[in-house]
């Protein structure tokens, strides 16, 4: 293999992280200051993918469609939040898994209802199409690269946020003490509110953005969500920079491994057998990093908390 | 009733004239309705009951349930029509995993299945079983349709990928039958995954002229739109399933011009043809697919089976579905020694009508096509 | 007499009464659907030692159910073409007699459990929860990229497997082997709470420091209780197997952990009834609501969180009150 073709492959486990890290950051703000396990996370994902096909179905805009795949899964965000999960706060975990679990049904089937059982079409924006060549020759798609500035962007927002604003001040104060932040005079429910909101939105943002390279169908959100538990838990729950390391170290291992690792054994095997094996190991790649983190770090790299 | 229609009941009313034989036939339909792959369940569903309604037989009840895509539903929903429903014709499954739990156990239990869309190689060769039809395809076919095209096109050094499971290594394996070409690459991709960007990179590095590939579902969107936005140009060639009607739409001009391989198309120059895509549209205001035409003549095949024979008399009935006299939607359709079509197989070129993204039939790959495993069954 | 004692009576009368009747009233589907629920609920009985009773919340039990599954799979599959499972060091053949399936599971489970507990226990809380699940992952992916033994395509075993004196291809006698092992589980599991080990357990899950004080060693405890619940889980899937006679990976899925631990919290977590009452709702509900509706899902999410907002502690806690436990 050339260099030049492992840069590439570099830069694609890069990409792919920071796809991971668009979805990962709402859910690790999330059970940072709830201490909530949301598995109806992928939901939102695929809210925001369906309300940005439908946009831009209507509207023909792709700026448009991402707005109304921040509005629809803040909106819905908001909305469950209030029905549901405010009163799962309190809760153990395992209640959590099953209001959340049962929110997933709720949402998959309903989004079928709504929109049919076939995927939905979204594309890129024609001026973000095709591919440009950057230094050293590497040809990588206008769009991809997109996807590394927005997530980079995001990343760099939510530290502002949590670092310098206010909201960021109760934010980081709800994740130490409740009680306390309470009797400051806060109000702890619209506290909440505003940030299931704003995970959900992050989420949403992430399926319109992902799923014009993807596809846009009932069920794109579950595969998602379980990777993007994988990364929170390395990255150490609640920590936006244990989810940007966590997505990256996923997205590398990933890519990487589904190129090496199938290389690496044709040089004791036979080809045919060689790609089996080194498929069938790469696919079960980054479990075993997440294995090997917990056991050597049970609380993730940049964990506080259990 | 305008005069297509009645044509149609015309010809239903020929095809059901020897109706005074019949016994009330029971046909219990498992498909997947619900979750990410309902679209495929509900089209095969769709054209069945479209076949079933224009018959106007009254001997025919289906009974329809959803398997959800789960083997251990689907087993017990078999079990649950034949031990309280007492159906007398299984069909309907959509996966090949799907059909590899039930279907064994349902011949074994004395009832006839009729596959309307998975064909795995096991139930071609070895387990291959008398009461076993497959109406659709062997698995294999369509992929190796596809390596023979690969040869007409003059492709030389092709890229291969397909996901790392049963079905997707049978794709190579049955691409790589037919190619006589070299192979610039041949790479398993992880089942479900929606990101080829390393793929792409690969395809790009390793020197090939044209890319097959097998990636059902939403697998196969993700790859075409990447593949299309990637800037790497070479031709691609695939099996139907990623360029369907019902997938299509949501590809868009990222697969116009693509070549796929397919035993049916809405252009297919016979009146059965005519009538079914234009009483589907009528029926359900969307243009047909593969898979509603699978159903279809899964339906159709059950009704000319049972204008022939009592369903109670097994080796009668088994005899007039071998016979295959129904009017198929492919044109000209037989079994093969293992209850398996032999039929001409098509290419197709993905072009737009208006706004929609269909395709349109180039030629046909391979003619007469029987599968590989006929000679490994004995019954 | 407790109310949850006259329950649980009324709950395990019924779960055979319910199949008796199906038997006289010609109705074998009834049977099946009953051993359906037995089966599932065995693997919940096995859950509830660690969560329950241990409180380790494993995402990850599709492991030990998939492991179950496969080792009938793979020994019925080798009796069935008559190769023998391997011939080098020494010869292993296939089997079709239950009760050898039976013991190659719970041993294999357990294993299983063990080397994963062992790594697992490390952690504790939600990293417990995602590491269980981590584990449960790559059996997954495994079983379906692994072609010896079909891949996703599973395998299937074309006659049930053989328990001495008994027709088990009858379904009321395959359902009485399956509800006679979820009694043992219920009556080993009821054993297990009131034991010294049960009850150093249960203390180890409240407050981890008092036992470590008079010298027990915690992590030892949940060890135990993790490898024990892996072994009842993994019976329970050899089980499923011979029922559906047919293995998939799906028995590896997360869907699978996250249905058994469903059973356990609609039934009422901890409660020895528990994933009895679970599985047999679960299994009612999917089989009454998937005939009304396309749309059958909806219902069942929206019944769902019915039941965890307003009934807590599940269908147990309710109708018997809350209790001498549950934190």
């Amino acid at each position: 293999m050339s260099l030049l073709l492992l840069i590439e492959q570099i830069l694609n486990g890069l990409q792919f992280g920071v796809m991971l890290f668009l979805t990962a950051a709402g859910l690790t703000l999330v059970f940072g200051v709830m201490g909530l396990i949301n598995l109806a996370h992928g939901s939102l994902f695929m809210i925001g993918a369906f309300a940005a096909a439908a946009t831009a179905a209507a509207t023909g805009s792709f700026l448009l469609a991402l707005a109304a795949s921040l509005a629809a899964a803040a909106a819905a965000g908001a909305l469950v939040e209030v029905l549901v999960i405010r009163r799962l706060y309190s809760r153990d975990h395992l209640d959590q898994v099953l209001a959340t679990f049962a929110l997933i049904l709720v949402f998959s089937e309903g989004t079928r209802w709504v929109f049919g059982s076939f995927p939905l079409y979204l594309n890129i924006p024609p001026a973000l199409s095709g591919p440009v060549t950057l230094p050293g020759g590497i040809e990588y798609p206008v769009y991809r690269l997109t996807i590394i500035a927005v997530g980079l962007m995001i990343a760099l927002g939510l530290f502002l946020l949590i670092s310098r604003t206010r909201l960021g001040v109760q934010i980081r104060a709800g994740e130490s003490d409740r009680e306390m932040i309470a009797a400051l005079g806060i109000d702890i429910n619209r506290l909440y509110t505003v940030v299931f909101a704003l995970g959900a939105a992050l989420a949403g943002l992430a399926g319109a953005l992902v799923g014009a390279i993807q596809s846009v169908q009932v069920g794109m959100g579950e595969p998602v969500l379980i990777l993007a538990f994988v990364v929170i838990v390395i990255g150490g729950i609640g920590s936006i920079k244990g989810a940007l390391i966590g997505s990256i170290l996923v997205g590398l291992t990933d890519t990487l491994g589904g190129v090496l690792l199938p290389e690496t054994f044709k040089l004791f095997m036979d080809p045919a057998s060689a790609t089996a094996v080194g498929s069938a190991l790469a696919s079960m790649l980054i479990y075993i990093l997440m294995a090997v983190v917990l056991v050597v770090k049970p609380m993730g790299l940049y964990g506080a908390r259990a | 009733m305008n005069k297509k229609s009645f044509f149609l009941a015309a010809t239903a009313a020929v095809l059901s004239a020897g109706m005074a034989l019949a016994e009330p036939v029971k046909v219990g339909m498992i498909t997947t309705l619900s979750g990410g792959g309902a679209g495929l369940g509900i089209d095969v569903r769709d054209g069945f009951m479209l076949a079933v309604k224009q018959s106007g037989n009254p001997d025919i009840e289906v009974v329809v349930e959803d398997d959800q895509r789960k083997p251990d539903i689907a087993v017990q929903l078999a079990d649950r029509m034949i031990q309280s429903d007492k159906v007398d014709i299984l069909t309907g499954i959509i996966w090949s995993n799907l059909a590899m739990a039930v279907v064994p156990s349902v011949t074994a239990q004395g009832k006839f299945y009729l596959s309307p869309n998975a064909g795995p190689s096991a139930l071609a060769g070895k387990g291959c079983h008398p009461n076993y039809f497959n109406v659709a395809w062997q698995n294999d076919n369509l992929h190796e349709a596809a390596g023979a095209y690969a040869n007409t096109a003059g492709y030389k050094n092709t890229f291969i990928l397909a996901p790392n499971y049963p079905a997707g290594q049978d794709a190579l394996a049955g691409f790589k039958r037919f190619y006589e070409g070299d192979l610039a690459g041949e790479v398993y991709t992880k089942l479900g995954q929606k990101d080829y960007a390393s793929e792409i990179a690969q395809i790009r590095a390793s020197g090939a002229d044209s890319v097959f590939f097998f990636l059902p579902g939403g697998m196969g969107i993700s790859f075409l739109k990447q593949y299309a936005d990637s800037g790497v140009d070479l031709p691609v060639v695939g099996p139907a399933f990623s360029f369907d009607q019902g997938i299509l739409q949501a590809v868009g001009a990222a697969a116009l011009g693509v070549k796929n391989t397919s035993q049916w198309n809405k252009d297919i120059d016979n009146p059965a043809n005519k009538a079914f895509v234009e009483a589907f549209q009528a029926e359900y205001g969307r243009l047909p697919s593969l898979y509603a035409s699978q159903g279809y003549d899964t339906a159709n095949l059950i009704l000319s089976a049972m204008a022939k024979a009592d369903v109670k008399d097994q080796d009668a009935f088994r005899a007039a579905l071998e016979a295959a006299e129904f009017e198929s939607v492919r044109g000209d359709f037989k079994f093969g020694p293992n209850h398996h079509p032999i039929q001409d197989i098509y290419v197709r070129e993905v072009l737009q009508e208006g706004d929609v993204f269909t395709n349109k039939i180039l030629g046909v790959a391979l003619e007469d096509h029987a599968d590989a495993y006929a000679g490994e069954c004995k019954m | 007499m407790t109310r949850e004692t006259i329950l649980n009576a009324a709950l395990g009368l019924g779960l055979l009464a319910f199949p008796l009747w199906a038997y006289f009233a010609d109705e074998p589907f009834m049977i099946t659907l009953a051993t359906r629920v037995a089966i599932l609920a065995l693997a919940g009985v096995g859950l509830n030692i660690a969560l329950g009773l241990g409180g380790l919340v494993s995402l990850g039990h599709a492991a030990f159910f998939g492991i179950g599954g496969y080792a009938m799979g793979i020994l019925a599959s080798h009796a069935q073409s008559y190769s023998p499972l391997m011939e080098t060091p020494f010869l292993i053949e296939g089997t079709k007699s239950m009760p050898v399936i039976w013991l190659t599971a719970i041993v294999a489970s357990g294993l299983a459990a063990l080397v994963i507990g062992a790594l697992s226990l490390r952690t504790s809380g939600v990293y417990f929860i995602m590491i269980t699940l981590a584990f449960g992952q790559m059996l997954f992916y495994f079983a379906i990229s692994w072609p010896a033994y079909g891949g996703e395509d599973g395998l299937s075993i074309y006659v049930r497997n053989s328990f001495p004196g008994l027709n088990t291809l009858d379904p009321i006698q395959f359902f009485l082997i399956a509800y006679v092992l979820l009694m043992a589980a219920l009556r080993f599991s009821a054993r297990l709470a009131g034991s010294p080990f049960g009850l150093a357990l249960n203390a180890a899950r409240q407050t981890a420091e008092r036992v470590e004080t008079v010298g027990i060693v915690p992590y030892r405890l949940r060890l135990t209780a993790f490898v024990l619940s892996g072994m009842i889980t993994g019976l329970a899937g050899a089980l499923f197997a011979d029922l559906n006679r047919f293995v998939s990976p799906t028995m590896f899925s997360w869907q699978t952990s996250g249905e058994i631990m469903i059973f356990i919290i609609l039934g009422g977590t901890a409660r020895l009834f528990g994933p009895v009452a679970g599985a047999a709702l679960f299994i009612t509900l999917e089989h009454v609501l998937g005939g009304l509706s396309e749309f059958w899902h909806i219902y069942l999410g929206l019944l769902l969180l019915v039941v965890v907002l307003y009934a807590r502690g599940g269908i147990i806690g309710t109708l018997a009150g809350q209790e001498v436990k549950h934190d």
